[in-house]
Formats: structure tokens, sequence, C-alpha cells
């Protein structure tokens, strides 16, 4: 890599491109576009029941309350009335059976959002009642699944287990998490000529908007351009629930012939639209005197909703992250995709990953506490080796591990030892509060596990002026996409970041993109943006050595200029003369991630490109008598291979920790027993506050010379990955818990580990008599 | 009778008529302004995108306070200037400090609720505080952030903090521009047969009070806000009280403390703090500056919520209510105050005038929060105990708690079992064992019935060992250097 002096190249901490807007209140989030003329809005009919037959649907007095001018209801359906990612599973409108609280049944255009959101609450439904099913137990019970049972295994798990010296049995129960992005969903649609419709959606995925809106309308992806400039934010929950919200708008202004503005409520947002899935995870190991696992036997069963939604490939991911970064020799994971009456469960941040390595996170843990040893021991003793025990339960070859080496940089940075004997010694001082720490390690599998997924293309116009407009297929949610980006493109031509105006994602630029999701966003669309910026440059190169007469090598370009031969001229000039003399000056990149494979039949293949790690120490302090909390300080040490923006990185890292946090603590999803969620506004959910988050939060980067695998400028993904980081917090808060009865025995905690979970879990121990 | 709502949005005086009397303070200023840069994340008041600064008058100076201008009407600003983060920008176009920190220190990321946390930060600023973390973290806790995981935008606020203050002066202009537009007399505004009054006197409010007997009556609006945008309810009458000057007053004679009902839970924390300082905290932990500067003492009690947190230590306080009606004013302790479920004793057409407390130093008094997130949460238990001492011998018992009951309650059994026996863990213990008596509290999405159970009997362990000198607050528990 050439060493950059140009402004806002590679590796340079260049502030989100947006940042001066996001402080001053100018970045245009849909809702902030200016409304045209005759605009309407809209809101949704929601379900008031779980699983119900409508045997009634009275909308007069709807289309009679204030300012309606349109209601719609499934039969209005010009095209398909069924949307969903992968299997077409989802109504856009209950058409006759109802099958959660809150799915929309209708929806109403009015004058104001206000009339429109009143208009809603005006139908009169009547229902027949089905029985519910809400639970994952009685999912199982009932044999009610939205996809196929998948298992995977290597070895005779059975048979080493009952052959193993030490036997445990264990059962964890994972929570839900809503995404809470602070923009709900929005979408405004307008209607153009031959019933054309351009969406603003805010959506990771804008194709998939576009598709749908086309199949519901009843006509063709060229008829429907979709464009989200950015998200306030996403975290996977725009990923598929972004499309029923836009295809909803976009019914209305077909409809009505005018724009129309869908924008949720907060309180209709986390209601109708899905959250991370829940787990039943049930384990049954055997284990040597090390600790060392012989042999484990892994269900998971996910609470999926009632669609499939992308719950096939979330539970593939929590297959594919049951081990962690531990090598299990024989092993058997099996995966139930539960069908419950419940809003379908999504993409969330981690996919599934959470779920899996919190599973065997906690067998680790329960060995430890069998043995009586520190759990860091039993997982040093499990880490996949290099060179030896280094194959997957799915067969690939883990061949980037780098735990060896940051584990204890990050034992000794963190001074792990120290500081747990100091609270071994302050705990046995202390009856009202109890101390604990915790260090997990991550090692999360980079690309989509759907093949054809793996890849991007993007756009690059180059002006006369020597300006350029980067369009690529990736969205903008807060991650800094968009200025990673740039600072590739920045970097190949050798010009100022400023210099490139990054534009709104749409589908009339690039065409057929895959969702940004996987953490996959820079890796794909950065990739692709150099091979486009690349077709240009080559271009100018041809031009300049022909017309200075000098061989190509003897062309460079560098610092907003290209040297040729012993002459230097500005990129600006090269390029208003190559315009001169007809020289393209527009190209698409593309990208394929190399390399990957899977047959999921088999369970076999190598279904990532490469693998992130990375680990975190968590101490924490707990109140005996409420179960009230504080985490004192975190400690993280992360791979992100070379950084390209390293203060965009750390931002990640952080952020999804203090996200993962919150699922793992403060974060619970209640339902009544009518299947209504309760947790439904701020008020009731409880994402972290800056209050509980340490004043000693330290993260550094690993310095681990780069990603083996040649992906863009030898960088790693970093949008999941640190999430996980977090499950130091809850076997922290476990250790501390363990503290009140001496460590003798197993805490009984499911995630989240709410104030209320650590006191009962306190209470239950001591009851046991600690053991 | 005065027919407009004035007040200054930046610099610029606007006058309004006709405007719907429950439009917020946000729908103004997105669809009729079209100052967008001011966002909605929740419209209750509970996420901070919404958040700008109000600037009132305080004698010859302005004094600024974040609110939530999601749930405030904005018929409310009249008299008042209204600050968002589009008044921010130099004259020369550059960024004010706290959004150029902001930017230095990576602090936005989606960028959705950072207008919200610059506006918290700016009135932070303004009103020359200090940069310690717990500083930030309190002025902070009604900002939402879900992508940075706050670090760094608590760095924007230790980097522009430590520039030191930014206001020396009031700006004289803004001064003259608000007692030009002063309320005098009563607002009101009726548009589509709905209206908003606004009397400035008990004297203008009476009368209004037998007018209409139905009306909402409005304290700081950060309950009733919620009627209008959660539960879609269309208001024909409110009456505002805040502008009532007698409903503000704080008065301390030697054994009472009397706070009007309309002082600001914000205002009511320094008095109350001075004397019992176990308020300190819970008042910190009470909703989010933005709430605290808009809801008042008197509206979290006339509410009768079960959950607000003022009241289980008003009870054990022995706090009394004025109520006021035409012509005569009754007093009544709170604890006979609430009747049932959102029920109080308050008749039609009588007013909560203001809260008495007796000042007494000889007691033991602790209070204790319970919510599953430490800042801006609402209880799932708050208890409250004051126990007077005669040698070692319990003379007087107060114990009440929040979130246990339909209505915030005393825990006669327990206090029972505490009166006349000897302050010791033995008689502790019994009493815990009492409240069992006491309660049959509910499961909700705030915690189960066994939780709320245990934990209330440990808040008596705690408040006990708290007064033996024992626990502290483990929030405030820091790990002490180690070698």
């Amino acid at each position: 890599m050439p060493e950059s002096r140009i402004q806002g190249g590679v590796r340079q901490e260049v502030a989100h491109d947006s940042a001066h807007k996001h402080v001053s209140g100018e970045a245009v989030y849909i809702d902030d576009l200016l409304p045209l003329e005759g605009q309407l809005y809209a809101a949704i009919g929601m379900s008031k029941k779980a699983h119900a037959r409508i045997v009634d649907l009275d909308l007069s007095g709807v289309f009679e309350s204030p300012g309606v001018r349109a209601v719609m209801t499934a039969a209005d359906v010009p095209g398909s009335n069924m949307v969903g990612p992968v299997v077409k599973d989802d109504e856009i409108f209950a058409s006759e059976i109802v099958q959660y609280c809150g799915q929309s049944i209708f929806a109403v255009a009015a004058d104001t959002v206000e009339h429109a959101r009143l208009a809603a609450t005006r139908a009169r439904i009547v229902y027949e009642e089905i029985e519910p099913i809400f639970s994952i137990d009685r999912a199982m019970e009932k044999e009610s699944f939205v996809l196929p049972f998948h298992t995977m295994k290597r070895g005779d798990s059975n048979r080493a287990i009952s052959d193993s010296p030490h036997r445990l049995q264990g059962r964890l129960r994972t929570g839900g998490q809503d995404h809470f992005y602070l923009e709900g969903h929005v979408a405004i649609a307008l209607p153009g000529e031959d019933g054309d419709m351009l969406v603003h959606s805010s959506t990771q995925h804008p194709t998939e908007v576009q598709e749908a809106v086309a199949e519901v309308l009843n006509m063709a992806s060229k008829d429907v351009t979709v464009e989200v400039r950015r998200m306030g934010g996403a975290f996977g929950g725009k990923e598929v629930q972004a499309t029923p919200i836009a295809c909803v708008a976009a019914l209305l202004a077909d409809h009505t012939g005018l724009p129309v503005n869908l924008r949720l409520d907060r309180d209709d947002d986390m209601i109708l639209t899905g959250k991370r899935h829940a787990f039943r995870i049930d384990y049954d190991v055997g284990f040597d005197d090390d600790g060392r696992i012989v042999g484990v036997k892994i269900d998971l069963a996910s609470r999926c909703g009632i669609t499939a939604d992308l719950s096939g490939a979330i539970a593939d991911r929590a297959m594919f992250h049951s081990d962690n970064c531990y090598f299990l020799e024989n092993v058997t994971i099996n995966s139930h995709r539960c069908k419950t009456n419940t809003v379908s469960d999504t993409a969330f941040r981690g996919f599934g990953g959470p779920q899996g390595m919190l599973g065997i996170e906690s067998v680790i843990e329960d060995i430890a506490t069998a043995l009586g040893k520190d759990p860091l021991d039993v997982r040093k003793k499990n880490l996949y080796g290099v060179g030896h025990r280094d194959v997957t339960p799915y067969g690939m070859k883990v061949t980037d591990n780098i735990l060896h080496d940051l584990i204890p940089r990050l034992e000794k940075s963190s001074d792990y030892h120290a500081r747990k004997k100091e609270i071994e010694r302050f705990n046995g001082e202390n009856k009202f509060f109890k101390r604990g720490i915790s260090l997990t390690p991550i090692k999360f599998g980079i690309s989509f596990t759907v093949l054809h997924l793996n890849q991007a293309a993007a756009l690059i116009n180059v002006y006369k002026d020597g300006t350029v407009v980067l369009n690529h297929g990736g969205t903008e949610m807060g991650q800094g996409l968009y200025t990673k980006v740039s600072q590739i493109v920045a970097e190949e031509f050798q010009i100022d970041f400023d210099q490139i105006k990054i534009t709104a994602t749409t589908t009339g630029k690039v065409p057929n993109t895959s969702a940004t999701a996987a953490s996959s966003g820079t890796d794909l669309n950065g990739k692709a943006a150099e091979a486009a910026a690349r077709v240009i440059k080559n271009r100018l190169t041809d031009f300049a050595a022909e017309y200075f007469g000098v061989v190509r090598d003897e062309v460079n370009f560098e610092n907003n200029s290209v040297v040729v031969g012993e002459s230097r001229i500005s990129f600006k000039e090269l390029v208003n003369l190559a315009y001169h003399a007809r020289v393209p000056l527009s190209a698409t990149g593309f990208y394929a991630t190399p390399e990957i494979h899977y047959d999921r039949e088999k369970a076999q293949g190598r279904p990532f490109f490469y693998f992130a790690y990375g680990a975190a120490v968590s101490e924490v302090v707990i109140d005996v008598l409420t179960g009230e909390n504080k985490v004192l300080r975190i400690d993280i040490l992360h791979d992100v291979g070379t950084s390209i923006n390293p203060a965009i990185d750390i931002g990640q890292v952080m952020g999804a920790f203090v996200q993962g946090m919150g699922w793992l603590t403060t974060e619970e999803l209640v339902w009544d027993s009518e299947g209504r969620l309760l947790t439904h506004a701020p008020s009731t959910y409880k994402i972290p506050t800056g209050g509980d988050v340490p004043a000693d939060f330290r993260v550094e980067l690993m310095e681990s010379g780069g990603n083996k695998e040649d992906v863009i400028y030898r960088s790693k993904a970093v949008g999941e990955p640190p999430l996980m980081l977090a499950n130091s917090v809850f076997f922290a808060l476990r250790h501390a818990v363990a503290a009140t009865s001496g460590h003798g025995g197993k805490p009984n905690m499911d995630a989240p580990a709410t104030a209320e979970c650590i006191l009962m879990a306190i209470q239950e121990l001591g009851e046991r008599g600690g053991n | 009778m005065k027919n407009s709502v004035r007040f200054l949005l930046g610099t610029e005086l606007r006058e309004e008529q006709n405007l719907d009397p429950t439009m917020t303070v946000l729908q103004y200023l997105r669809t009729v302004v079209r100052r967008t840069g001011t966002k909605e994340g929740c419209a209750e008041g509970d996420c901070g995108a919404c958040t700008v600064v109000v600037g009132e008058l305080v004698g010859d100076s302005v004094r600024y306070r974040t609110i939530n201008s999601c749930i405030l009407f904005i018929a409310t600003l009249d008299g008042k200037q209204l600050l968002t983060v589009e008044d921010l920008r130099a004259a020369d176009g550059s960024l004010h400090p706290v959004q150029q920190a902001m930017v230095d220190c990576h602090g936005s990321q989606c960028g959705f609720c950072t207008p919200g946390f610059v506006m918290s930060l700016w009135a932070l600023l303004e009103n020359g505080a200090s940069p310690t973390r717990s500083v930030i973290d309190e002025a902070l806790a009604g900002n939402l952030c879900r992508c940075t995981g706050y670090d760094a935008i608590v760095r924007a606020a230790f980097q522009v903090l430590g520039e030191g203050a930014r206001r020396t002066e009031p700006d004289p202009e803004i001064v003259a521009a608000l007692k030009a537009i002063t309320p005098a007399g009563v607002l009101s505004i009726e548009t589509g047969g709905r209206r908003f009054i606004a009397p400035g006197s008990l004297d203008q409010l009476m009368p209004l009070l037998a007018q209409h007997p139905d009306a909402v009556l409005l304290g700081g609006g950060t309950d009733v806000g919620l009627w209008v945008t959660k539960q879609l309810r269309v208001l024909d009458t409110v009456i505002y009280l805040g502008n009532i000057s007698e409903l503000k007053k704080i008065e301390v004679t030697g054994s009472e403390i009397t706070l009007g009902a309309g002082v600001s839970l914000t205002d009511s924390t320094p008095i109350l703090a001075e004397h019992f300082p176990a308020l300190e905290p819970l008042f910190q932990r009470f909703g989010s500056p933005p709430i605290r500067n808009s809801g008042t003492i008197g509206g979290n009690i006339a509410n009768g919520s079960p959950i607000g947190d003022s009241m289980p230590p008003l009870i054990a306080l022995k706090a009394s209510v004025l109520l006021r009606r035409d012509g005569a004013t009754r007093e009544m302790q709170l604890d006979e105050f609430f009747v049932s479920y959102q029920e109080t004793a308050l008749e039609k057409g009588e007013i909560l005038e203001a809260i008495k407390i007796p000042i007494e130093d000889d007691i033991l008094f602790g209070v204790y929060k319970v919510s599953k997130r430490k800042e801006q949460d609402i209880s799932a238990v708050c208890g409250a105990f004051a126990v007077r001492l005669d040698g070692t011998t319990v003379a007087e018992a107060r114990v009440a708690f929040g979130g246990m009951a339909a209505i915030p309650r005393r825990a006669v059994q327990c206090e029972k079992a505490l009166l006349g026996n000897s302050w010791t863990l033995d008689t502790i213990e019994e009493a815990a064992q009492a409240l069992d008596e006491d309660f049959s509290p509910l499961t909700d999405m705030r915690g189960g019935a066994a939780y709320r159970r245990l934990v209330t009997r440990n808040l008596l362990l705690k408040f006990f060992h708290e007064t033996s000198g024992e626990a502290v607050n483990v929030f405030d528990y820091e790990v002490p250097a180690h070698a």
C-alpha cells in the first residue's frame, strides 16, 4: 500500500462522512424529506389477538374517521399479498387468520399522521380465537416448527460423553432483544408515470424492497426504484422488516396516486416488527479432569415466531458458533426452529452467533464450577489448536487462529490474575457486595452462509473537474460504511476524501444488491468500489502513457496528482485531458468472495472466508440485597486485521459491546399470557444508558499483522463480532453470584441477567446450600 | 384574555394563533416551521432524540433547561425561548464547540440521537457544569444512543466542558425580548372547539375550574403529553398551571418545607436534599433531567400512580397535601390522599396546591429505588423508611412502598412489628416477615411478585445496615486502587 499523503486515505481516522450533519441536525433522514404536495400519512391496523380467525372486519369507522383518504386490506392488494426473504410466508395484511398480536390487518392513509393513527384504532373486528403457542417449550411439545430440524455432527458424541470421566447436563435460556434503532421504521412512496414507484425506505436491503414492492403492485423490478441515503440505526432490524412497511406505503401510494409516508410509532414498531431469537439451549457434555471437552451434544431450540423470515440462516449461524473458540472432537449440534404465535423473529447483529456462543461458554463455565477451576483455564484447555485440533464441527480448518497470542496479551494488559485474586479477597470480606470477573474470547465467521449473497457491485463516475461520485450496493446505518469505502476510493485514485461524493444507495444505480448485513459491508462493497476505481485508473494510466509517450509503469497516482515520467500533473488535469480524448470516466466494479463453499445437507464445507477474533475482560459488582449491579471495568482486545479506519472500528467495538451487554443484562422482553408484548416502549424496555458504561472502558485493536485472506486492505469485518465480547459481563455477574455461596455451586442464571434474575439466583443458590 | 402564543424561536419572535391546543413542541418544529433536526424517537419522553432547550426569564437572566419536545405542548412555551440544534452554529456557519467536540470524538454513528445529545450537552455547558463523569452521566441520563456505547459522547463532553463555561452574561437582547412577551393575564386559545387556557394566578384559575369542570389540569405534561401522543386522546379543554406563580413557591419555615404543587422536580431537589440527604440520589434517578425539568412534584402526586418515585418517601416523612377549592382549602395526610388505582381524594373543582413536609432532624431516614436500569427507569419497587429511636427502642416507624400495591402505601404490619421494639437485626427480620402480610404485589414487566416480595424485605435490611454504616449504594461503588 502506498503511504497515504492524501487527506482521508485508508488507515486514517477520518470522521464519519455525515458527522458534521449529525451534530447540526442537517443530516436528512426519510421523515425529514420535504413533504410533497398532497402527501398522505399512513398507519397500520393491528391485530389484538395472537391467534384467531377474522370473522368480521368492519372498517366503516375507519373510513369515517377524520381526514381519511384510503383504507386497504388484503383484498385490495393488486399483486401478491405474500412477502418473505426466503420463504414467501408473510402476509402484508392478514387475510383470514391472524397469527400474532400486532399483526397487520389493514392500512389507512389520511391527511395527517395523527388522523391516520387515530383512524387505525377504529376498526371493529370480530375474532374467533384459536389456541396459540407462545413458548419454545410448548412449541417443542407440539412439534410446531417453521423449518425442518437440522443437525451437524462429528464423531460419536453419545459414546464419548458416556466414556468421559465427568459428565454434566444443563440448560440455558437466552432472551430476545429489540433492535431499538433510534429511527423507527419509515418509508415514503412516490407514484410516477406508468405506475412506476419511487420508494424512500429505511432499509438495509433496497433490492428486497424493490422486488417486494414490484410483486405486491403486480409490476416488475424495472418499475420500482428504492433509495436510502442513511438509516438512524438498523442492527439487522431493517434487513427484512423494512420490506412490508415499504410495501404498505407503496400500496397506498399506488391506490391514491399520491405520495404516502408510513412512519411507525415507536410502540407499534416494537410490537409489529421482529426481534432477536430467544433460545433454549440444552447440553450434555463429557470432559476429563483438566476440563477438556471429550464429547458434547447441544440442542438449540430457537423461537422463530410465526414465519420463516431469516430464521433458517440464523439458526444455522447459531450452530456454526456453538463451538465458539473451542475444538469439539465428538459433537452433535441439533437445531429446532420453533413456530410460535409471536412476531416473526429476525436478523439482529450477531445473527444467531451470540446464542450459539453463550451456550458453549455456559458449558465451559459449568465444567469449571464442577472441577473448581478458573473458567479461563478451562477455556484455554479447549481452544482450537494451531496445526492440530483445528477443524470445526462443519469441517472447516481454522487457519487464522490468533487466540493463543491474543488471550495472553489481554490477560497481561488487563491484569486479570491479580485482579481476580483481589476480588476473591474482597468477596471474602464483604457481605453485601460481591465482585466478579470474567475473560471470554470470541471467534466469529465472516461471510453470508448463503453463498450467492457474497457479491457486491459499485459505480464510480469521475467528472471533468476531477471530482468523483461513488455509489455502491451497501447501505449506511451509522456504521461508517460510506466513509470507509470512500477512503478506499480516495486511496485508489490518490485524491482527497472530500473530492468524493458519496451518494444515496439506490437500486437505480447498482442493481441486485445483497443486504448490508453479516458484517460484510466493507469487505464486499469496498472491494467492488476498488475494482470500479481500478477500471478508471487503468484507463487513465493507459491514456497518460500514450499521451505523454511513456510506459505504463511510469504513470503513478500520488497525492492528488499523477506523476508521468519526470513531470507531474494534477488528477483534475489528467481527467480533463482524458475526457477530451474520449476516455470513458465511468465504471462499475464487482466482487464475489472467493474460496467459500458449503454443502448444507452434509453440514460440511468452508462457509466462512475467515474468522474475526477478540476477547474481553469484564469486572462487575453486585448488590446482594437487590441484585442491582454495575460494570466496573471493561478491557477489550479485538482483531480487525489492518484497520481501514481505527476510529470507526473502535466505535463499532464499543457500540457492539454495549449492545451485547444490554441483551445480557437489562433488556428484557416480556409478553403477557395473551401474547401481548408488554415491553413495547423505552419506558418499559431498557437499553443501556451512559451510566451503565464504566468510566474505565479500554479498547485496543489487536496488531495481528492483517487478515491472512485477501480482504480489502487486509482488514476484517467488525460490525457484529464485538457484540459477543459482552459474554464476559454475563459470566462476571455469574462469578459474583457464585461468590455469595463461596463458589460451591452453579448459579442458575438465564439471560438477560436482570437485577431480578441475579437476586433470585442468589436466593436459589443459597437455598441449595451452595451446591 | 390573550389568544396568541408568543415565544422566541432562537432569536426570532413567533406569534402563533389557531394552534392545535395539544400540538407538541416537536410537531410544531417538524411540521410547522420545518426544523427537522429535532427527532422523534419514542414520543413518550424516554429516549431524548427530541431534546431541546427552553429558556425562561428569571429576574434579569435567562435560565436554560432541557425538555422533551415530544410530550410538551407548544402553548406552554408562551413567554419563553425555544432553542433547537439549528440554533447552535455560529453566525459564520462554524460548528458550536459542543458540536465540534462530538465530531472530534467520533460521538455520532447513525446520528439520529445526536441532536438530542448535543442539546443536553449544550445546556450542561451553559449551566457551567464541572467535567466529572457523574455530572455528565446525570445530564445525559435521558438520552439513549444505540450505536456508540456512549464512551465517545462522554469524551466529547469532557472535551467541551474542560474548555470552560461558555456563557458569562445573559444576552441583553434576549432578556429584553423575553420581558416584552412575559405572559400577563389569562392565555386562552381555542381551535376547533378545543381549548388551551393558561391562567396566571390562583384567582384567575378558580373560576376557570368552575367553568370547565371536566378540564384536564396540566402541570409539567410528562404524563398528559402521553395521553395525546400514545393514547390518541382528544382533550377538549386543557388548563395549564405552569404560569401560576403561587404554585411555584418554595417555603421553608423552622419546622416545615412547603412546596407549591407546580415546583418542578428539578427545583424541588436542592431543598429536599438539604434536609433529607437520602432523597438526593433518588431524585437523581427520578426520570431524566428533561423529565425533571418539566415534571412537577404536584403532578407526580396528583397523578396517583402507584409507581411515582416521590410518594413513598413523602409518605414516610409524614407529608401532607394542601387542597384548594373555590375559597377554601383543606389539608390531608398524603397517605390518605390515595384512594385506589389512579384515584385520589381530589374532588371536582379542587386542585392540589402544595405539599408540606415536616422537617425532622431526629429520624433515621432512607429511601431505595429498585429498577431494571439505574438511570431513567420506573421503579419495580421504591421503599422509604423513617424511624425515630428512643434510645435503642423504635418510638416511631413509617414505612412506605411504591410498586407493591395499586397505590403508594404504608406497610402497616411492618411498622407495627418495628414499633416499641429494639432496633436490632432480630426486630428487622421480624418486621421484614411482616411485609408479606402488608402487600400482595403483582407480576408485571418490571418484576415478578416473588422478586418484589424478596427485594422489599431486603430493602428493610439494607436500611438497617445502612443506618449502622455498613452498606453503600452499589452504583456509587468504585474499585479501590490496588497494587
